[in-house]
């Protein structure tokens, strides 16, 4: 099983190689920094934010599904009629929408630490246990962000009309049909926006990761700049990584709008 | 032919019929199951790991960070609503310098994270050492708390910049010719009339924008500033203690749910004469 993990990870490094905007051969520090600080290789830290870089952007988009998905199922059981799974759902928004993301990357951190060494000491394992920084962020972040998806979605349905759902029943849909069929799509198109900032919101959280060691843009560049002291050069360089990954999302997010709203009428 | 001689007597209304045993009700009984246990659990280890010592020394200094919590956000915020003012009138301006340069501003402090730029000034300005000297301003950049108020201010004026163009630009045309229809000067229109109106829009995403630095400041321990999450960290570094990130999460959301709160109150009694 560990073999294909690996000759994935291998396929994914190898395109990722090929691919990448910073150090793959067509890369910007490639042409336009080999001699200075940021060259690629061993002489400059550009393949280091480079990798950052991939880091950063992996760890957004691995956290963005899992975020949907719970959200998307806190949100349900928000606007059902059951009292229970409502209070439920309100306290888990409540939560995780009034801490700060920093504590609770911590708690998620520490607390699995926890959690898992107690578990292998009741197998009779003492160790020390390091927990993968990259599953606790995205956990922590997940958790962040499913929170305040939920209440996106929520109001996106509220915003749907109860005909739809009626319609959906006069079709002879049963209801994961009407759901899948009739309402999800208004629901996307609806919730789009405010799913837009969110990735922002999570694009940018994700930075925090770095304070408990995922080795993403701003640890990178932090270790760079500890070892060359310079440091503005190199934090400013972060800014400005993160700002691409901004316009990338901002732009792919306009494209996808207009492509949702390609079947409204226009006026 | 009959004649009904006698009334049907009154009756109760039939049973309701029983509510059927439906799934969310076993998920939502199963959720607060979950969650009713995970209090009652984290109560039972503070109340199973209860140290007066531990209290009586970690006690004040969570008070303290606390405090420093609370001045660094609210005076960040008092600042950054001043200088929110001059950034959204650039926004909105029609000279295209203006408006450019303030355009990059927002963009660069919205579009970058908080502890990115906090690093950028704490340690970055670091490297302009000399010249900071040389201009009598290094004694401010040195200390890793006037750093953070700084950060915080530029940041949340770019948000608060924002919000305030957002709600200015809100009102409809219509106000801005009454007023101007009953020759009122442009400032006085301005404040008396486009900038109420303004900030009635503008409430709810200002308590967003306090509860989002509230939360945000908790990077400040990061750079070795000791406020709520500073003080969490380093109790928790001395003592190995879980029971420290429990408090300082319980701190934490009675602030934002209190704050939450009180600008739940303040709107409802704000607008009450839009209601209808």
């Amino acid at each position: 099983m560990s073999g294909v993990f690996a000759a994935i990870y291998s396929g994914l490094a190898w395109i990722g190689s090929i691919v990448d905007p910073l150090c793959g051969p067509i890369g910007v520090f490639r042409w336009f920094a080999s001699g200075t600080l940021f060259a690629c290789g061993d002489t400059g830290w550009g393949d280091e934010i480079a990798y950052g870089f991939l880091v950063t952007a992996s760890l957004a988009i691995a956290t963005l599904p899992v975020g949907l998905v719970i959200g998307f199922f806190i949100a349900l059981g928000k606007q059902s009629e059951e009292k229970s799974l409502r209070l439920a759902g309100n306290i888990y928004t409540t939560i995780f929408r009034g801490l700060p993301e920093l504590l609770t990357l911590f708690i998620v951190y520490y607390g699995l630490q926890i959690l898992v060494q107690q578990f292998l000491a009741t197998l009779g394992y003492e160790g020390p246990i390091e927990i993968n920084a990259f599953v606790a962020g995205m956990i922590a972040l997940g958790v962040v962000f499913s929170a305040y998806c939920s209440e996106v979605l929520l109001s996106a349905f509220k915003a749907i009309p109860q005909g739809q759902y009626e319609a959906g029943d006069a079709l002879g849909f049963h209801r994961g049909q009407t759901m899948r069929l009739i309402v999800l799509p208004q629901l996307i198109r609806i919730a789009l926006p405010g799913l837009g900032n969110l990735w922002m919101a999570l694009l940018k959280d994700t930075a925090l990761v770095s304070v408990v060691g995922l080795p993403d843009i701003l640890r990178q560049t932090g270790i760079a700049a500890r070892v060359t002291k310079q440091a503005f050069q190199f934090f400013g360089v972060a800014c400005i990584l993160f700002l691409i990954l901004a316009m990338i999302s901002s732009v792919l997010f306009s494209a996808l709008e207009r492509s949702t709203k390609r079947a409204e009428m226009s006026r | 032919m009959s004649i009904a001689e006698t009334m049907i007597p009154p009756q109760a209304p039939p049973p309701a019929p029983p509510k059927p045993y439906t799934l969310s009700r076993f998920f939502g009984s199963v959720f607060l199951g979950v969650w009713l246990a995970l209090g009652v659990g984290i109560f039972l280890t503070i109340a199973n790991g209860w140290d007066p010592e531990k209290f009586s020394r970690y006690g004040p200094s969570f008070l303290s960070g606390l405090g420093v919590t609370l001045t660094l956000v609210v005076s960040s915020i008092l600042m950054g609503a001043v200088l929110s003012f001059p950034v959204a009138l650039g926004r909105m301006s029609k000279n295209r310098l203006w408006s450019w340069l303030a355009y990059a501003y927002v963009y660069f402090f919205r579009g970058t994270p908080l502890i990115t730029q906090l690093f950028l000034v704490y340690y970055g300005l670091g490297s302009f050492r000399p010249q900071l000297e040389s201009i009598g301003l290094w004694w401010f950049f040195r200390d890793a708390w006037n750093c953070a108020l700084f950060t915080f201010t530029l940041n949340t004026a770019a948000y608060q910049a924002e919000i305030l163009r957002g709600a200015i630009q809100s009102v409809s045309r219509g106000q801005h010719e009454a007023a101007a229809a009953l020759g009122l000067p442009e400032r006085v229109a301005f404040f008396k009339i486009i900038l109420p109106q303004a900030m009635i829009v503008a409430l709810r995403p200002y308590g967003n924008e306090i509860i989002l630095m509230i939360k945000g400041s908790a990077i400040v321990a990061i750079v070795t500033v000791f406020d709520l999450m500073g003080e969490t960290r380093r109790a928790f570094s001395r003592t190995f203690d879980y029971q420290m990130y429990v408090w300082a999460a319980v701190l934490y959301l009675f602030m934002v749910e209190l704050l939450r709160n009180i600008w739940a109150w303040l709107e409802a009694r704000l607008t009450r004469h839009l209601k209808r």
